[in-house]
């Protein structure tokens, strides 16, 4: 118990201080902080239709956040959900403009899984290098990244013109393909909201119930925290990684998928990879662990491109300031042992006076035990 | 063109285009020879690249010929305040280094962009005025075919981190630092008992990382990009850290990876102008370095092995 409640409580510092940071940078540059967090909040929450945006942008980040965090629990460090993404993203727009003639549930399905599976692949990739050759898989999903950029680019301009909108973006997949839902455009506004929400929040439960409840939830997360000891147990280690790779792949592809069939409609030539597929990380470090904190997590960063975007129109600020505060939001994080030792501090702070106060009472000094032994 | 010329024009940008990569996995070596794993080399060449430009931009018209060198003492102090960052995160804050490191590699370009705008009230900077050129040698510049093919429209950067990979080399194996430093980083607890100590030495490696990588983010915006903008340093840094990881934690190595990298990039710049080469698909050869980096990292892995400590936070017991 309070393993989760520390977590949580580092989370909520973590996001208190990279927003504190933020305001600071914006003084140091002369802005007024107050009116750029106000811009910020105002825009994100003034119409309907960034609103409709939120839940719009939220969905690729649950998606690349549960990628990350089932890699994670296989002991994988995932930098490659951005490529996933990109893979899948091409590929489900490619396949969704590719069968016009098919009918619309068909071409959905059929561009999802298309997707979905580029995506799986992309993952599956490092994955089987790790497991089989000890290759880090780190430094291969970087590489695969800028292989997947390269690829997926190269494809875009040389789709048939027919479904070339420019020289480097495809047409709209429009009313065939698209997953947007209609009343919920409508009552957005027409912002890019679309049926991809429902399916991160299914595919989170899903995720959570395969995690948690089945055989191979279970294999992933002992071959995560020890793959010797699951080796003896009898679990086959480097097939459960494999597989867990190639899951985390897929979810990040299903991130790529509804960019590319809900928020986008369409897919374009990119400098670098998705930084989505990025943020997916930081979602999942945010979220530290838990499903319900990445969609949470997500729901923060997504409000803060958005809002961020309405920054320099109404008080100057230029819009990278965001993105500059989500990674001190994980940099904050990653750094908890700063804020454990505050913690520890204002825990042993308070003992103290309750111990000159009132007298030991036996139950905070304990409390402190434990979150050491949790350190440890 | 002839043989003579083609091979004189790849060397010559194969040479410019290896320097700024040659310098940042070196000081990739230093990092990771202390135990530090610097994924954030792509965002301190960022802001060496960032910090260059500007600097080159506002004192270019005053300081001439000097501005680009200057340029470069400029991108290493900011790199090394990155690199600080880095290391307090890793070493003091205990952090984990791939986590810390793309912090990093999120935080550069934004940041770089914000002051950009702050400064120049744009997203992107101007052109600079005075870059690193091609230059000749003098009198090696005159050795018959050699001297046409190394000498001859090269940069004094270039050879310059030629120059320091040697000396890190010779720091690294032949000095009592270097010693230390390897000792930190496969077997921090030894070199603790032994009374050695341990965060400092690692926060020299991950400083003097800082400094060579923003070096070559700064020389890499002054010979090549020529200004700055969120993609100048579109990983660069990624394939410094792969010619580091080629190079197998060796300085030499990690210079004679950077020049293979540097050639396979210069391909696909000049691959046009050459025969057979202007055949093949560009998009092969963009991700040729990267394809290639993977075969060997997953062929080699047994030879290619990382510093034992390398990435392992050590946690002093009381």
């Amino acid at each position: 118990m309070t393993q989760t409640n520390n977590k949580a409580l580092i989370a909520v510092l973590s996001v208190v201080f990279g927003l504190v940071a933020g305001a600071i940078i914006m003084l140091i540059f002369g802005y007024n902080p107050f009116s750029g967090y106000g811009s910020l909040i105002a825009t994100a929450f003034g119409t309907p239709q960034n609103i409709g945006e939120i839940f719009s942008q939220m969905t690729p980040l649950i998606l690349t956040g549960l990628s990350f965090l089932v890699a994670q629990q296989a002991g994988f460090f995932n930098i490659g959900m951005s490529g996933q993404l990109y893979a899948a993203w091409v590929g489900s727009v490619w396949f969704a403009l590719a069968f016009p003639q098919l009918p619309d549930f068909l071409i959905i399905i059929g561009a999802t899984l298309f997707g979905v599976i580029l995506g799986g692949i992309s993952g599956l990739i490092p994955g089987y290098l790790r497991a089989k050759f000890g290759a880090s898989e780190v430094i291969i999903t970087i590489m695969l990244n800028y292989v997947i950029l390269y690829l997926g680019n190269s494809a875009i301009t040389s789709f048939p013109k027919a479904i070339r909108q420019t020289t480097d973006s495809t047409n709209q997949v429009g009313d065939h393909g698209s997953i947007a839902i209609k009343w919920l455009s409508d009552l957005t506004n027409q912002s890019s909201i679309s049926a991809g929400i429902f399916i991160a929040v299914i595919v989170t439960i899903l995720v959570w119930f395969i995690m948690k409840k089945t055989t191979f939830g279970f294999s992933i997360e002992a071959v995560g925290k020890n793959a010797d000891a699951a080796k003896y147990a009898g679990i086959n280690e480097k097939a459960t990684q494999i597989w867990a790779m190639t899951l985390s792949g897929a979810l990040a592809g299903l991130g790529g998928v509804t960019e590319g069939l809900g928020h986008y409609g369409n897919v374009f030539v990119q400098n670098s990879t998705p930084e989505t597929g990025f943020n997916g990380m930081a979602v999942a470090l945010l979220g530290s662990g838990s499903f319900i904190g990445v969609i949470l997590a997500a729901a923060l960063f997504s409000a803060l491109t958005v809002g961020g975007s309405g920054m320099p129109n109404i008080s100057g600020v230029p819009t990278e300031l965001v993105s500059i505060v989500i990674a001190l939001i994980i940099f904050f994080v990653g750094s908890s042992y700063l804020i454990q030792l505050l913690i520890k501090k204002i825990k042993a702070a308070d003992a103290a006076s309750a111990g000159s106060g009132k007298g030991p009472k036996g139950k905070k000094p304990k409390k402190t035990d434990q979150t050491e032994e949790a350190q440890a | 063109m002839n043989i003579l010329s083609i091979l004189a024009l790849l060397i010559s940008t194969t040479i410019i285009y290896s320097a700024p990569l040659a310098f940042t996995a070196i000081g990739g070596t230093f990092s990771e020879r202390g135990g530090v794993v610097n994924v954030g080399l792509e965002g301190i060449m960022t802001m060496g690249a960032f910090s260059s430009i500007v600097f080159n931009l506002s004192f270019g018209n005053s300081l001439g010929q000097l501005t680009p060198w200057l340029g470069l003492v400029v991108g290493a102090i900011v790199g090394l305040a990155i690199a600080w960052l880095h290391a307090l995160a890793t070493v003091t804050l205990r952090a984990d280094h791939i986590v810390s490191g793309t912090v990093i590699n999120l935080i550069a370009p934004a940041l770089g962009v914000f002051l950009i705008k702050v400064i120049y009230g744009k997203g992107q900077t101007d052109q600079i005025s005075q870059s690193f050129g091609y230059s000749d040698i003098p009198l090696l510049d005159r050795i018959p075919i050699l001297g046409r093919l190394f000498f001859h429209n090269t940069s004094y950067p270039a050879l310059l981190s030629i120059l320091v990979a040697f000396l890190t080399f010779y720091i690294i194996y032949k000095t009592r630092f270097g010693l230390r430093l390897r000792s930190v980083g496969e077997n921090p607890q030894a070199a603790d008992t032994l009374g050695l100590n341990v965060a400092r030495l690692r926060y020299e490696g991950v400083l003097i990382s800082g400094i060579l990588g923003g070096i070559g983010g700064a020389l890499y915006a002054e010979s090549i990009a020529l200004n700055f903008a969120v993609s100048t340093i579109a990983g660069q840094g990624f394939i410094s850290m792969a010619a580091m990881i080629f190079g197998r934690w060796n300085p030499i190595g990690a210079m004679l990876a950077a020049m293979f990298f540097g050639l396979s990039q210069s391909l696909s710049v000049i691959g046009a102008q050459i025969p057979l080469i202007n055949q093949v698909p560009s998009v092969w050869l963009q991700i040729f370095p990267y394809v290639l980096t993977i075969i060997i990292l997953t062929i080699f892995f047994g030879k290619t092995r990382a510093p034992k400590a390398d990435g392992v936070n050590y946690i002093k017991s009381e």
